[in-house]
């Protein structure tokens, strides 16, 4: 009984072993940095650990029958059994055990995730006191509005670590979905209606990852579903509120300061701004916000979600977007020359409201 | 009439196919087809792990990739795993409850043509713009962004294979329930017969809201309606409600008929009958009631709120218990027995483990809280295929060697069937395990490719791995056919020896009219039954007599060209002007040929007692 | 008992529609096909009450603006009557009394053409009066396919009732038309089912708002 003990924690620590050792602390679900994820992973575990008991049944009569019940001669005939009321009433009754000890905490843990009413609370301004961002996916990329600060920026989400962040999901063109792995699990940005929920980012683990998540679209949504990435920038509560500071004090678009760029600029303003805005106010109506806003792009950690950030690779997306991400809604929208795009390139470098 | 004709040119041979209403022929034609289907979806399958073995990799490009992944899903699903169950329902069914033929021969020939010309109108959009690019799912906001006629020959195709399917799914029902043999009692029907009752039972009432909702998409592509459009006031919720309230009672149309096969085989090859034969029967019944009751665990992620996510999470996991029942009840149908490890038997006993690790990964999918972390990755892609190829694949590969000489009176060779099987597995296991933690670590299901340093690599290169073997093993089963064929050493009634029920009590491949006499049904397993007794043969429960059999008929296929004829139409009505000629033209033809069926009087004909006597002195001479 | 068979009225047994085994095998089958209908009309009418009233802007006109009662209370008459005569009709087919059987279902047909007239004049109706057509909304696209099924089906029967009068008329009735018959009026007798549904779903609870 004693050694059999011991063989009883082997799956518990090989599981875990398993689970915990894969992939990308910035990506991978089974390294949780926050406390939705840590709740679904507590519940991967659970489930997993009664499954892998259920599994080392089957699997022990399994090797048994193999062994033992080998045909021997030609012509044994095996006594014809119809069943057995007492062990078709255990393998029915025990699985309904274990289903009722897993779907207590499933059901306590989806209406946990599922309690957005911090939200719903509105003090005297009429805004919520705890951070709200509005998420709308986009063909390929994604936009974040933060409605009490009253600012927007795209592809980068920034993030105050330790504390809940509430989110209103949707889409404006086709149904994406919105998901950080290490952080919690998607929800889907729809196109009938806003979708809410939750996430809290740890500050431990944010540092770990580098400060920085990734996350990804995970409904299929056209040829670029594959690459539509965005990041996300965990920082502590002082840093976040700085942002803030800094992005509401962007009222006016940047003036470029070299001549390069102040000739990037004027092309711009020509060419790209239709879509493109520069500084942060969420006072544009959505459907007038066509592109990401580019306020803060000097300090993005990638380029069209994917590309590493810098002056070559922003170019040659300006050259050929469809390259790539096929299927973007940029391809064809402008016509600039090598010269032009270097300019352009020149100014977006420097829009940066933090150096 | 095709015992009676002696040697018969091609053209003879391609019309009598074209024209049969005999159950056993339409199930060559779906094993022909939907091996046809499978073989092109495991190259579109073989197109994906390619892509996907390295991290930004260029083989096709992301647009080609997407109708290769939605190629691949439509196509294993609806026209290859499907037909061939059908097809092998066809072929055994109603040997199984010793009838000549099923309820509605016309009717079946009717389903298959439709199922045909289905799938190749679907198919013919790799040839003409480009195949649908909006996953299997075709999740309507997509599928109505999406640009060219991709998306319109996935609902016209579907569509009409779809009628097919329904069809055939009728026949069956009304075939179990009026046409069992004397003495053939529910209770003492073998449980492939079970399964295909209760599939059929599934086709039923799980089609027509995947007829409505591809009617809905079809309107609004085509046709200017609002459907699926909110800012017409429409709401692409209703597509995934519609299309999941048929798609979950699929997965289950697919796998019940794969747990009958395997319940013969099992019993079968361990000489016993199968045990819990009672509790087997209701957990069927019972997976199929309960298969309609969690469509929404496919959209926990939609936002239906948490009670509707706990109902259906509580709901899915029920569904654990019967098919608990089943895995236990196999293992002990093999417990005490006398187990002999043929190619189908290798399949029945590598399933019960494999489709073990899907059952359980679909209670953890079960958990919704978690689930948001699974959805959508390659966390389920790898589940649905533990569950597919490891439970439906495998029952299909296992039927194709067990009943291969039931219908072609010939045996596929058992050593390259045991190669077959062993590169199956270890390449089953070898692409799908792996895509577990893929998922976990963060991999979205539909990515056309994936970025170097993000953990994916390995797991992503190992699959593909895995995938060859597949494809590998496919290949050794195609030449084992062919090499088979060819040999043609023919075998008697019982080719395994260990045959227990009525399909195995009579020839290999059996007369067209099936039974000479009706047998008498003494008790589950009657063939076995009687064996035991020392007899050789089934106890007739009729005198020997006139058979009156079904004419065959060249209008099922008329009605399937005629819908083909008119899909085009449809969907070139806006481009072309000759689509609405064409497509009230192609209606026409559908129209005519039902009415040509309504008022020409088809009584069948007779076989007299005078030349079943005669063909049997033939034989023994 | 053989389809084939020359019947008279004394061998002419109680249940014609399942004397033979075609028959029973047709009339299950049936029941089935009308159970896969069920579910085609359940998830019509589910999508009708979401997408009810769904337009893009104020100035289309909903359900309580387009119904009217007087028109649709005669249109459920007709067809409830018309599933009366259709009994009738059964009624002479299983006494072997072929002619009365063709009178009845003639009537049956006259009604059930009178119904389709009126849902013509209806949509077009709809379509002229208040611009509620296929596409201007959403709810115009659920209204017209819920209701449009119903119609199809309504035609559908019609010609199916007229084909087996006419292509029976001089040889009288036989256990291998009777069935058809029978059917036929089976199949009526769902459209007019159906249609109490959409009586009370689409207009009552449409005026009522």
């Amino acid at each position: 009984m004693k050694r059999l003990g011991k063989w009883r924690l082997l799956p518990l620590i090989a599981v875990i072993a398993l689970l915990a050792g894969c992939g990308e602390p910035f990506l991978s679900a089974l390294q949780p940095a926050g406390e939705v994820a840590q709740m679904q992973y507590d519940l991967m575990v659970l489930s997993t650990l009664i499954m892998v008991g259920v599994i080392a049944i089957v699997t022990v009569i399994f090797i048994v029958v193999m062994v033992r019940f080998r045909r021997k001669s030609k012509d044994e005939i095996p006594k014809q059994v119809e069943g057995s009321h007492t062990l078709e009433i255990l393998w029915t009754v025990i699985p309904i055990l274990l289903l009722l000890v897993l779907a207590v905490p499933t059901v306590s843990a989806t209406f946990k995730l599922a309690d957005v009413s911090s939200m719903e609370k509105k003090n005297e301004d009429g805004k919520s006191d705890a951070l709200v961002v509005n998420v709308r996916a986009n063909l390929y990329w994604w936009e974040f509005e933060y409605p009490n600060e009253e600012i927007v920026t795209s592809q980068d989400l920034v993030v105050p670590t330790g504390e809940k962040v509430y989110f209103n999901l949707k889409a404006s063109d086709v149904k994406h979905s919105f998901w950080i792995p290490p952080v919690g699990g998607k929800m889907d940005t729809n196109t009938d209606n806003v979708n809410k929920f939750w996430l809290e980012f740890d500050p431990a683990k944010a540092d770990e990852a580098g400060g920085i998540f990734y996350g990804k679209c995970a409904e299929l949504c056209g040829p670029s579903h594959a690459l539509m990435d965005f990041k996300v920038k965990a920082l502590p509560r002082a840093e976040f509120d700085q942002w803030i500071a800094d992005m509401q004090s962007v009222t006016e678009p940047v003036q470029a300061e070299t001549a390069d760029a102040q000739a990037g600029q004027e092309i711009f303003n020509n060419s790209c701004i239709g879509c493109h805005a520069v500084t942060p106010a969420n006072t544009t109506p959505e459907q007038a916000r066509m592109g990401p806003n580019l306020t803060d792009f000097g300090n993005r950690t990638l380029v069209a979600g994917i590309l590493e950030h810098n002056e070559e690779n922003i170019k040659n997306w300006l050259k050929d977007p469809e390259s790539v991400k096929p299927g973007n809604k940029m391809t064809g929208k402008y016509n600039l020359s090598d010269e032009e795009i270097d300019a352009v390139t020149q100014y977006l470098m420097g829009l940066k409201v933090q150096e | 009439m095709s015992t009676y004709a002696q040697k018969k040119g091609v053209g003879a041979v391609l019309w009598d196919y074209l024209t049969t209403v005999d159950h056993k022929k339409i199930a060559i034609l779906y094993l022909i087809a939907g091996g046809f289907f499978f073989v092109l979806g495991g190259l579109e399958a073989m197109v994906i792990r390619i892509q996907l073995a390295i991290p930004d990799n260029n083989f096709v490009s992301a647009g080609f990739y997407n109708e290769v992944l939605t190629m691949h899903g439509t196509t294993m699903i609806f026209l290859a795993a499907m037909p061939i169950l059908l097809g092998f329902m066809n072929a055994v069914m109603p040997l199984q409850i010793g009838a000549r033929d099923v309820a509605f021969p016309f009717l079946n020939a009717l389903g298959f043509w439709l199922f045909l010309f289905g799938g190749l109108f679907l198919n013919l959009s790799w040839f003409l713009g480009g195949a649908p690019d909006a996953g299997w799912t075709s999740y309507a906001s997509l599928s109505l962004a999406s640009e060219g006629h991709g998306i319109d020959f996935y609902a016209l195709g579907l569509q009409i294979s779809g009628f097919g399917t329904l069809i055939g799914g009728i026949n069956f029902l009304v075939t179990i329930i009026n046409m069992r043999a004397p003495g053939m009692t529910y209770m003492r029907m073998p449980l492939f017969t079970w399964t295909t009752f209760v599939a059929s039972a599934l086709i039923l009432f799980a089609f027509p809201p995947l007829t409505v909702g591809i009617f809905f998409l079809t309107f609004d592509r085509l046709f200017g309606a609002n459907f699926f459009d909110p800012t017409m006031g429409g709401n692409t919720v209703i597509w995934e409600h519609l299309f999941w309230i048929f798609g979950h009672p699929e997965v289950y149309i697919l796998i019940l008929p794969a747990f009958g096969i395997f319940s013969e085989i099992i019993s079968t090859f361990s000489r016993k009958r199968l045990f819990g034969y009672s509790s087997m029967v209701f957990a069927t019944v019972l997976i199929g009631f309960l298969g309609f009751m969690v469509w929404a665990h496919h959209m926990f992620t939609t936002g239906l709120g948490p009670i509707a996510n706990s109902i259906f999470a509580v709901a899915t996991m029920a569904i654990a218990v019967p098919t608990g029942i089943k895995i236990f009840n196999w293992l002990f149908t093999m417990w005490g027995g006398s187990i002999r490890f043929t190619t189908p038997m290798l399949y029945a006993v590598s399933f019960v483990p494999s489709f073990l690790l899907g059952g359980v990964t679909g209670v953890m999918l079960a958990v919704a809280a978690a689930d948001y972390q699974y959805h959508d990755t390659y966390f389920v892609v790898a589940h649905f295929h533990y569950v597919i190829v490891g439970g439906v694949v495998l029952a299909i590969l296992a039927a194709t060697h067990f009943y291969w000489p039931k219908m072609f009176g010939t045996m596929l060779n058992e050593f390259l069937g045991k190669i077959t099987f062993w590169l199956f597995l270890i390449g089953f296991h070898l692409t799908f395990f792996i895509q577990h933690f893929l998922g976990l670590m963060g991999m979205p299901r539909r990515i056309f490719t994936f970025l170097p340093n993000q953990g994916l690599e390995v797991g992503n290169v190992v699959s593909t791995v895995g995938a060859f073997f597949m494809a590998i093993a496919v290949i050794i089963l195609l030449i084992n056919i062919v090499i088979t064929s060819v040999k043609n050493v023919k075998v008697g009634n019982d080719p395994w020896g260990d045959g227990r029920s009525l399909e195995w009590a009579i020839a290999s491949p059996p007369p067209f009219y099936n039974f000479k006499q009706l047998p008498l049904v003494r008790g589950l397993d009657p063939y076995w039954i009687e064996k035991m007794e020392g007899k050789k043969e089934m106890t007739p429960a009729e005198p020997l007599g006139d058979i009156h059999m079904p004419n065959n008929s060249f209008i099922p296929f008329m009605i399937s060209l005629g819908l083909f004829i008119a899909a085009f139409g449809a969907m070139y009505r806006l481009d072309y002007s000759w689509g609405l000629p064409v497509l009230i033209l192609g209606l026409l033809v559908t129209l005519l040929s039902m009415f040509t069926r309504s008022i020409k009087d088809d009584h069948g004909f007779h076989i007299h007692k005078e030349d079943l006597i005669d063909e049997d002195k033939g034989r023994k001479a | 008992m053989h389809a084939e068979e020359k019947m008279t009225n004394e061998t002419w047994p109680a249940s014609p529609e399942k004397a033979t085994l075609e028959a029973k095998n047709k009339f299950l089958g049936f029941w089935f096909f009308l159970g896969g209908e069920t579910v085609l009309f359940a998830s019509l009418f589910a999508t009708y009450l979401a997408l009810k009233d769904k337009v893009p802007t104020a100035d289309h006109a909903l359900s309580k603006d387009l119904f009217e009662m007087p028109l649709v209370f005669l249109m459920t008459m007709l067809l409830l009557t018309s599933s009366l005569t259709s009994v009738y009709a059964m009624h002479h087919m299983k006494n072997f009394e072929f002619k009365k059987m063709q009178l009845w279902l003639g009537i049956t047909v006259l009604l059930g053409l009178a119904f389709l007239g009126f849902e013509i004049y209806e949509f077009n109706h709809y379509v002229h009066e208040y611009h509620h057509s296929f596409t201007s909304s959403a709810f115009g696209s659920a209204f017209y396919t819920l209701v449009g099924f119903h119609g199809g089906h309504v035609a559908f029967g019609l010609l199916w009732i007229i084909v087996l009068m006419i292509r029976n008329s001089k040889r009288g009735l036989s256990l291998y038309n009777a069935p058809k018959f029978y059917l036929a009026s089976l199949y009526w007798h769902f459209i007019d089912v159906v249609w109490v549904f959409i009586f009370t779903v689409v207009y009552l609870m449409g005026m009522v708002g």
